[in-house]
């Protein structure tokens, strides 16, 4: 009951406080929403594998074509944006320390710098389909170069285009669970939880891609 | 894996040092360079293990590390693993299965027998 007193007399949620949820104190729903965030992680990681087991069984089928496909990717493209995600995750890892200690500043700083390794990201995808587009091996624009590789593109197209629609919803996720609260000074080392999930959540898009990348662009 | 960290009351998650996410993202890096590497020598069909071995060690990396996997307890540990040990029943079920299944022949090949 006296813990009840004590909340009821803190309505107010101040800069750095954790919100009030009724029946939890802060630390059960700090740890509640980790568990749900990892929960859903796995319903993500279960949608690539779907992709993953059709590029296995695909490949096993058409081995010769998914070998000369792959040749025709862009290898200094992918790798470079392999550096870049890799980056953007270190970024976003140091920006849950920041909010650890409170410093609202580094979350936007590298929060900041994820969001526009995301977009470089983005850009040098667009240089690569478009470029692909240009031979007709791309949707819509098709021509027989396609054909010749229709197993391999189709697969391409549908995981990374999936992969970058996750690029684009984590980066939203930065900005708006991350940044735009932190320049209203919102994190403490009491309630940070949005700035730990949205960073769980641009590492899973690291994950992906630190298994497409040598899987598309690598092996074939 | 899962470390039992005596959290003071304050202290919700563990506070990783700046540092140790730096290392761990030079070993990331290095990692790509020895993947692209790798690729470059024809080893026939142990390039794909061999890639895909070591994108594991990267994926490890960024979960222990980057994700605070060091730090989580068991029940979310559960939630890291089972993905994958489903991953591995659909491949495995889908190899065992199609292979093995007669298939249709293609309109337009005539059939030789």
């Amino acid at each position: 009951m006296s813990s009840n007193a004590a909340v009821a007399e803190h309505h107010h949620v101040g800069p750095g406080d954790p919100p009030h949820i009724h029946h939890m104190d802060s630390a059960t729903a700090y740890g509640a929403a980790k568990l749900g965030m990892w929960l859903f992680l796995a319903t993500e990681v279960l949608l690539f594998a779907v992709m993953f087991c059709s590029f296995a069984i695909m490949r096993f089928y058409h081995l010769a074509e998914f070998h000369d496909a792959s040749h025709h990717l862009d290898l200094k493209a992918g790798a470079f944006n392999t550096v870049v995600l890799l980056v953007s995750s270190y970024t976003a890892a140091v920006a849950v320390t920041k909010a650890q200690k409170g410093d609202n500043k580094g979350i936007i700083k590298f929060f900041g710098i994820s969001v526009a390794c995301g977009l470089i990201f983005l850009l040098v995808k667009t240089y690569e389909y478009t470029g692909k587009a240009h031979h007709g091996m791309f949707p819509v624009v098709w021509n027989e170069n396609f054909y010749e590789y229709k197993n391999f593109l189709g697969l391409y197209y549908c995981m990374t285009g999936l992969h970058a629609l996750h690029v684009i919803i984590g980066m939203a996720v930065m900005v708006i669970y991350g940044i735009l609260p932190a320049r209203k000074n919102r994190y403490s080392g009491r309630y940070y939880t949005p700035v730990e999930l949205g960073a769980l959540y641009w590492h899973l898009v690291d994950l992906i891609w630190i298994y497409l990348f040598p899987l598309l662009y690598l092996v074939g | 894996m899962a470390h039992s960290h005596s959290h003071s009351h304050d202290e919700l998650g563990h506070v990783v040092p700046e540092s140790l996410f730096l290392k761990v993202l030079l070993a990331l890096l290095f990692l790509t360079v020895v993947t692209v590497l790798v690729a470059q020598v024809d080893m026939g069909k142990w390039n794909i293990v061999g890639a895909l071995l070591i994108a594991t060690v990267k994926a490890s990396l960024v979960i222990y590390f980057f994700m605070h996997g060091k730090y989580e307890n068991r029940i979310i540990w559960m939630y890291i693993l089972i993905p994958f040990i489903l991953l591995a029943i659909m491949i495995g079920g889908v190899f065992t299965d199609d292979p093995f299944r007669s298939k249709p022949t293609p309109v337009g090949v005539s059939q030789q027998s």
